[in-house]
């Protein structure tokens, strides 16, 4: 552990110690931490565009009084002067409370279930990070982002519990460019940084970019057999979980899963867990419950749950698992199949290699149809060879169609994605997952 | 606190070629009703600084919460380390580049105000709109929701610039939907991702319709369920401001940023169609089609004084009878393209979400302006076409060309008269021509101001507030298509 990690974890405890000795009679707390220190370099044409760091701990305070309760986010300074901030911030919550009704949906953890999971710094500076990609990508264009540095939560309540998470890790997601708008994507993260690793992924990238210089195929709109690479998945699973998987919106019928619940399946390939153990997303959520190691969502094709928040839980009765508020999978997982990822070009014959998906969105979300585009390096394959690449199409076409009658295989092997988002502060969510050989996709534009 | 903020700044050793300090503070509180039950209040203030240091060629920022004495100057010393650890490896050399220095104050609408927020008022209001919305068995969920923002910023120069902002934003948003037999269906309140966003105080709430609106909005959710799906083909197509702001947005404000044409983006946002030479030179779109940056517009959500890097905004043409002017470029990137030899003029869009991102093109208020028709001349014009209200869906290619979005709200248009209701309403088409397909754009009659919060790009990623304001257009020959099983 090292001394800065060391004082985040020291002072958020030293915090909710101090929350404590300022409650009244009657009076609950939840304290709720998200913090990192990271440095983000951007990359353009194999060099740097911006370059710096951000420090953020934001603290969500919850006063609680009976089944009242009030909260405030505010962002810790690091020093005493927090103390102060959040005296004024329960002073203020406290009167507050005054205009709060009573929430029959509120649901807090009362079992203490303390949890700390520390890993070391094992990380160079980051300058020298960027010194070894800029040195691997010299001469080539190569645009993209690392992000580095420690990610940590906390949690605390009234009742003793203390939940502590701090990793420090890498994400380096970037692309390749050939020319135009033809591209390779490539994306890694770790806790341990091996630049000769990176510059092998740079010149593997370089490689297949050379496959990108041929001349383009545009397809006309139609049906066509393709295989999606795990990370072209990964964009329709980012859909399916928007909603999909969460008991509130199956509840008030804004899943896209809807058929689901009425009788429709997925291809029997198919089995999908939330799989807590397997992910870097932290154990515990903001009411202080602890995940289980794995919801299960999708067996053989079947609905087999749901991921239900406490405020869900309490509000429909029925026992919840620990799902954040938005009940989204944090850590995403499905089943490898039976295709040799080696034999995958041979499996699909003639049709399209999809490297990736972008920008889905849905076209009739109670019937789980959704669009969206190609993107960076892929191929039209004749006869188990890759022929040329494809200028960039749209799909529209539904979940119970790519996922049921038209999903032919899932490759063994399956890849695991780190998010690579940083919408106000560096995810820790993931996936796991396979490609996907399909009979059919339906492209329209 | 401002004060001593710009004392601990001017304080730092000035050895550096030029330095500036932001600081952010942005104050939220949320309010909302959800089935005719109050849900929990959250409130939120977030406030810190990010220094900018320029030297020897490089760049470098550090952002941080700590605006004590040592916070400042640790958040500077780490500034100047990236900007010298990446001064020979920098896409552009910041020495050709010389940063402004301004001075002055803006204040949003009522900003100089107290804002009449009155929280048991206010979710007395929410309650009355969520129990109008209990109007049929078949709405299984609704809920109305308001927000406030409070934005107060500084930025500080070196070279002696100061400059206060302060602005305000007052949310409304509602939403209800009905479900039978299979099928669900949502209406909304200007969008089920906000719509109505402005800058402003508790008028916005009138001016929003959410006085009364519960009962309207499920009485349309209800209606949408009944309702057959929208027809397929090639046909006229209504735009009304509310999905007139998602098609401005995502096929002009996008592929019109200037760094996204410089290629920052091309690995997340994406690139764009339109390259450096298409200035003042290529059609965008029918000579119908006025397009403008207008931060003047103060009650648009994105109205400000001086964008992040310091420079004074005023409104400008981006396109002029559906001729390309200008992209939306902020100092830095125009400085970029003038290094490549092709050098535009842009305007002061460079933003950052909050103090711990730094700033990069964004959109900021970005409107169709005006033309001369009233909506029944717009529908008396059509034979054959769809009215599209409320945007719900949208994907577009990373070059901001081939697009397909989709509405809440349709109605048939037939031989110049508004026909029955459609649900799932869609169409897709291509950037490049849809605007050159622009037939009739709506006078000021027909003209709404929209918005939203949630506009997401750059790396890191950031998620910005933007507003557009548009009368209501129509185009002709979209491909429109319904729902699964039209």
């Amino acid at each position: 552990m090292s001394q800065q990690q060391s004082q985040q974890r020291a002072h958020f405890f030293a915090l909710a110690d101090h929350v404590q000795h300022r409650l009244q009679a009657g009076e609950g707390y939840t304290l709720w931490l998200e913090g990192e220190t990271s440095d983000f370099v951007r990359f353009n044409h194999g060099l740097v565009r911006q370059a710096g760091q951000v420090a953020q701990a934001y603290l969500t305070v919850r006063l609680v009084y009976g089944q009242k309760h009030i909260s405030q986010k505010i962002v810790l300074s690091g020093n005493a002067s927090d103390n102060d901030a959040i005296d004024g911030v329960i002073t203020d919550l406290r009167a507050a409370l005054a205009d709060v009704e009573e929430d029959p949906h509120l649901l807090l953890a009362t079992e203490v279930q303390s949890t700390e999971s520390v890993a070391a710094n094992q990380l160079p500076t980051a300058e020298q990070m960027v010194a070894d990609i800029t040195d691997a990508a010299a001469g080539l264009d190569l645009v993209g982002i690392l992000a580095v540095g420690p990610v940590y939560y906390g949690f605390a309540n009234q009742l003793g519990q203390r939940n502590w998470q701090e990793t420090a890790s890498w994400n380096f997601d970037w692309s390749l460019y050939s020319h135009g708008d033809k591209a390779v994507k490539r994306g890694s993260a770790g806790f341990v940084w091996d630049k000769h690793a990176i510059r092998a992924e740079i010149e593997a990238a370089r490689t297949q970019a050379a496959l990108l210089g041929h001349a383009p195929k545009s397809l006309t709109p139609g049906a066509y057999r393709a295989y999606l690479t795990p990370a072209a998945l990964g964009e329709i699973v980012s859909m399916l979980n928007w909603g999909g998987f969460s008991e509130k919106s199956m509840r008030t019928k804004r899943s896209p899963l809807l058929r689901l619940l009425s009788g429709s399946a997925f291809s029997e390939l198919v089995s999908m867990r939330e799989d807590t153990s397997g992910g870097l997303a932290p154990r515990f959520q903001q009411e202080g419950f602890i995940k289980p190691d794995h919801v299960a969502l999708i067996d053989h094709g079947k609905l087999s749950g749901s991921l239900i928040s406490p405020r869900t839980a309490r509000e429909y009765d029925v026992a919840g698992n620990g799902a954040d508020g938005s009940e989204a999978a944090a850590s995403f997982s499905l089943l490898g199949g039976e295709l040799p990822q080696a034999d995958v070009l041979k499996a699909l014959g003639t049709g399209l290699y999809v490297s990736n998906l972008w920008y889905l969105n849905y076209s009739d979300r109670a019937a789980g149809r959704l669009t969206g585009m190609t993107r960076f390096a892929c191929f039209w394959v004749e006869d188990g060879e890759i022929v040329a690449p494809l200028n960039v199409m749209r799909f529209d076409d539904t979940l119970f169609r790519i996922l049921g009658s038209e999903l032919e295989a899932l490759t063994q092997e399956t890849t695991f994605l780190a998010d690579a988002g940083s919408y106000g502060g560096r995810s820790s969510a993931s996936m796991n997952l396979p490609g996907a050989l399909l009979r059919e996709l339906k492209l329209v534009l | 606190m401002l004060k001593t903020l710009e004392q601990r700044f001017r304080a730092l050793e000035s050895s550096v070629d030029f330095c500036s300090l932001r600081y952010v503070e942005e104050e939220t509180e949320s309010l909302a009703v959800r089935q005719n039950i109050p849900q929990p209040v959250g409130r939120s203030l977030d406030r810190g600084i990010m220094i900018t240091v320029m030297h020897q060629g490089g760049y470098g920022y550090a952002a941080t919460p700590d605006l004590s004495d040592a916070g400042v100057t640790a958040a500077f010393e780490r500034a100047k380390a990236w900007a010298l650890a990446t001064a020979h490896r920098s896409v552009f050399d910041y020495r050709q580049i010389a940063p402004p220095n301004p001075t002055g104050r803006y204040l949003g609408p009522t900003a100089d105000q107290p804002l009449n927020w009155h929280r048991k008022d206010l979710m007395a209001l929410l309650m009355d709109e969520s129990r109008a919305c209990q109007i049929d068995e078949r709405i299984v969920d609704w809920g109305a929701n308001v927000d406030r923002l409070e934005v107060r910023q500084l930025f500080l120069t070196s070279g002696g610039g100061a400059v206060e902002q302060h602005y305000r934003a007052v949310i409304p948003s509602l939403s209800a939907t009905a479900f039978a037999d299979g099928d669900s269906q949502t209406r909304s309140l200007g969008g089920q991702y906000n719509g109505y966003c402005r800058q402003g105080g508790m008028e916005v709430l009138t001016q929003s319709g959410l006085y009364g609106a519960g009962k309207r909005v499920a009485d349309e959710a209800l209606q949408l369920l009944l309702a057959p799906n929208c027809p397929s083909g090639s046909m006229d197509l209504l735009l009304m401001p509310s999905q007139m702001m998602l098609q401005i947005h995502e096929s002009i404000g996008h592929p019109l940023e200037l760094d996204r044409i410089l290629g920052d983006e091309r690995n997340y946002a994406g690139t764009s169609f339109v390259t450096l030479d298409m200035f003042g030179e290529y059609r965008y779109g029918s000579p119908l089609l006025n397009v403008t940056y207008d931060p003047s517009r103060t009650n648009e959500f994105a109205a400000y004084g001086w964008d992040d890097d310091g420079n004074a905004a005023e409104k400008a043409f981006l396109i002029r009878d559906g001729m390309l002017e200008r992209p939306l470029g902020g100092a830095i990137s125009q400085a970029r393209a003038a290094a490549e030899g092709k050098p535009v003029q842009g305007v002061a869009n460079s933003r950052s979400s909050n103090w711990n991102r730094a700033p990069i093109d964004r959109m900021a208020n970005l409107n169709v302006e005006a033309g001369d028709k009233t909506l029944d001349e717009l529908i008396g014009g059509i034979e054959h076409g769809v009215l599209m209200d409320t945007n719900v869906s949208w994907s577009i290619d990373d070059s901001r060309n081939k697009f397909q979005f989709s509405c809440e709200w349709g109605q048939v248009i037939e031989n110049g008269q508004l026909k029955g209701v459609v649900k799932n309403p869609g169409y897709r088409g291509i950037s490049a021509t849809f605007w050159r397909a622009l037939k009739a754009v709506g006078n000021g009659t027909t003209d709404d101001v929209m918005g939203t919060p949630y506009c997401g790009k750059g790396e890191p990623n950031q998620v910005i507030r933007v507003g557009h304001a548009s009368p209501a257009c129509v185009f002709g020959n979209v491909e429109v298509f319904g729902g699964e099983g039209a």
